[in-house]
């Protein structure tokens, strides 16, 4: 009796990976609570377009803030002169408004802190006393804000003469390099805030992804068949996926609604205001996708070793806040790469591989160049295999064991794990 | 390492001369496995040669290291130290398409269709999920389970689902079957199902190995065992060779009560009620035959009996093991 080893006796390692990873998003994809998931973060959505707009409807009904003034007619008549020519010259925004109390119209002298004390809150500061000698009440900010222009009144109204202002030849330029790197800052900014809430609302996912393996016993039979390695990186690809069908869910939603013509609460206003990234927005947008891809995987990696030693979805649970903690590390380290004049701590940022997607995405949003970051995909996917390599021998190691003989009670227990023979 | 009385030390050669005097080559040759788990040891210096198409038992109490060793077989755990070959291979993932392995812990996936599971369990090793859907119906129709084919894993009763778990074990047609405990949990009629099922994939040339701590399975099915306790192999072997180790048992039952020939019995013979009770002499049964008749004793009965594998157990793993397993035994039939 012999055996025929000629046909291909074992998946390759991708392929094994691919049968887990099939199963697990089809199980996911499939089940109820898959749209519960996909619906949850539409609901701080929309309240948060809501408050948006309610917030700009408030805004727009908001009280015109305004200096309460009162001297004597003639200088009310001088500074309003002034006050016209200067509106004329700076823009209607570029100077305080006036709200005026003149005697000669039958007005009472006002108390100044009696009027800023009014609920109505119309009054910001009071400007009293003559042109001589005025005075300025008011709360410590808004004197700050409003010395320096209602000296710049009381200046044109003294003179009272005609302050003539030159002609100013403009030439206009569609942006600066200043303008450019502090805009495509904004860009890397507001791009890293993005792959960090998503990774912080998806990667979490994964502590909890071998639990249903091991409560169901299924764990050995899989070990039995694929090489643990194939076993992580299939449940991590099928992670990935649903996250990807998740972000493409809400992504478009949101398309959808900025397309209806809303502005869902300012979003549709801060991506149209936003500048053109380094690599440009279609290799951007890909490299988006890659590094939330990368950042995934590495991140998830690391969950996944941590939830498969866990042994109960309460210890999971346990784990839940630390492993937040560590993102949110992870996401202020990456911020390093936005501090200008600090390239050590941009390069550490690179290098650590958690932190690397972060970095990678603020220098696509910011720079032209884009081999660093495709030679930074490849070095991340290369901690991706060394976490999965590290993380599946651990499981082995510390979980693959029976229950029954060969107790040792002087042994901690760590995540209850078993480590008898049987 | 004990290496005790393993009677195929020889088979390092990755060859078995089994009973029938055939060289057959070895489905899975294992030398001084050891495994510790934090310094505990589990497994020390396990010795195991099974060659193809055998049924092969490994037969010890709960605790005595038969998972490990299964699983160390199987390339789930690593060793310590120690070799192992399946089919000559040192990784057993690397002919994952030629093995089949039921976990002592049952486990399926409760929300999976019952023909899904199966198609899943082969596309592990290397089916096409069409292929599995296929095999697998036809599978449960024959073990008169095609109704289930669709309903869920957990809405099937405890021993559909071994079943199926049990038919997705074979979906890909191994040449080598693992079965971790599988007759545990099985009722009366199940248990024989199982052992007709084995037996039919022995036939069939697939070498089948099984753990269990129930002597009687081993007995019935096994053309060799591995005698586990404590971590260690005291004795791998054949069932006929571990049954030759204890003499035969001589039953006597004579008319007369005294007499001179009564000096004839062996030293070691004891009365058990009518009957004398002694091992078979080395010399055989005849000279003492000869020496009873001349002494008129006037032999109503004599019988001679062989040993069961529960006495080898008893003479080879020792008291202790042998009172364990038959409370696992007794524990397991209580269940």
């Amino acid at each position: 009796m012999s055996i025929d080893m000629s046909e291909k006796a074992r998946l390759s390692n991708l392929q094994a990976a691919l049968v887990v990873a099939r199963r697990d998003f089809v199980a996911i994809l499939f089940s109820r609570s898959f749209l519960f998931f996909l619906l949850g973060p539409l609901f701080p959505a929309v309240v948060f377009a809501m408050s948006g707009g309610l917030g700009a409807a408030a805004n727009q009904n908001a009280p015109d803030v305004r200096i309460a003034l009162q001297m004597p007619s003639e200088d009310m008549a001088s500074l309003m002169d002034a006050h016209t020519r200067l509106e004329n010259e700076l823009g209607r925004g570029g100077v305080p408004h006036f709200y005026l109390f003149d005697p000669a119209e039958g007005h009472d002298p006002i108390d100044p802190e009696a009027l800023i004390a009014d609920k109505s809150g119309i009054y910001g500061a009071v400007l009293t006393g003559t042109l001589e000698n005025p005075v300025l009440t008011g709360t410590s900010d808004k004197l700050r804000a409003w010395s320096g222009q209602v000296t710049m009144h009381l200046a044109l109204a003294r003179t009272g003469a005609d302050v003539s202002y030159p002609a100013l030849a403009t030439s206009l330029v569609t942006s600066s390099g200043a303008t450019v790197k502090d805009q495509r800052r904004d860009t890397a900014q507001i791009s890293m805030t993005l792959l960090f809430l998503l990774m912080m609302l998806l990667a979490g996912m994964v502590l909890s992804n071998l639990v249903e393996e091991k409560a169901n016993k299924i764990i050995e039979i899989l070990a039995a068949a694929l090489p643990m390695e194939a076993v992580f990186l299939g449940k991590l690809f099928a992670m990935l996926a649903v996250s990807l069908v998740g972000v493409g869910v809400w992504f478009s939603l949101i398309g959808l609604v900025i397309l209806s013509g809303s502005d869902f609460g300012g979003v549709k206003q801060t991506l149209m205001g936003m500048p053109d990234p380094g690599v440009g927005w279609p290799l951007f947008s890909v490299l988006f996708v890659v590094n939330f891809s990368m950042g995934y995987l590495l991140i998830g990696s690391i969950f996944l070793a941590i939830g498969a030693l866990a042994s109960t979805v309460r210890e999971v649970q346990t784990l839940s806040m630390p492993v937040t903690m560590l993102q949110l590390f992870i996401f202020f380290f990456a911020s390093f790469t936005l501090i200008d004049g600090a390239p050590l701590l941009e390069m550490l940022a690179i290098l650590f591989p958690l932190s690397s997607p972060f970095a990678m995405t603020a220098r696509a949003a910011q720079s032209e160049e884009l081999w660093p970051i495709l030679l930074a995909i490849g070095y991340q996917a290369m901690w991706v295999a060394i976490f999965i390599k590290m993380g599946s021998t651990l499981f082995r190691k510390r979980v693959m064991k029976s229950g029954g003989g060969g107790h040792n009670p002087n042994k901690r227990r760590w995540f209850g794990l078993r480590r008898a023979a049987s | 390492m004990d290496m005790a009385v393993s009677d195929q030390k020889q088979a390092g050669n990755a060859a078995h001369n089994s009973n029938d005097g055939v060289d057959r080559p070895l489905a899975i040759e294992a030398r001084g496995l050891v495994k510790r788990f934090d310094g505990t040891l589990a497994v020390d210096g396990v010795d195991i040669s099974v060659p193809q198409g055998a049924i092969y038992g490994i037969l010890g109490p709960n605790g005595a290291g038969k998972t490990t060793t299964l699983r160390m077989l199987l390339g789930i755990i690593d060793p310590d130290e120690g070799i192992r070959r399946v089919f000559g291979h040192d990784r057993p993932h690397d002919i994952a398409r030629l093995i089949g392995y039921l976990p002592e812990e049952r486990g399926l996936y409760p929300s999976m269709k019952a023909i899904e599971a199966i198609a899943f369990m082969g596309a592990l090793r290397g089916l096409t999920l069409p292929e599995g859907r296929k095999r697998g119906l036809e599978l449960l129709e024959r073990h008169d389970l095609a109704h289930a084919a669709d309903r869920q894993i957990r809405q099937l009763s405890k021993g559909m689902a071994q079943t199926v778990q049990l038919l997705g074990t074979l979906i890909h047609r191994p040449k080598l079957v693992v079965l971790d405990e599988p007759f545990s949990g099985l009722d009366a009629i199940n248990q024989g199902k199982l052992e007709r099922m084995i037996r039919t994939l022995a036939d069939e040339g697939t070498t089948v190995i099984f753990s269990t701590h129930v002597i009687h399975h081993a007995e019935r099915l096994c053309e060799g065992v591995a005698i586990i306790a404590g971590g260690k192999v005291p004795y791998a072997g054949s069932v006929e060779a571990a049954r030759d180790r204890i003499p035969a048992q001589v039953r006597l039952e004579t008319r007369a009560r005294e007499g001179a020939w009564l000096a004839a019995l062996p030293q070691d013979a004891r009365r058990e009620g009518d009957f004398f009770m002694f091992s078979l002499p080395e010399t055989g049964v005849e000279p003492l035959l000869r020496q009873l008749i001349e002494g008129d004793a006037g032999i109503l009965s004599l019988s001679i009996e062989r040993a069961g594998l529960h006495d080898a157990f008893v003479h080879i793993a020792g008291e202790a093991a042998a009172r364990q397993l038959e409370a696992d035994s007794q524990l397991e039939g209580g269940q």
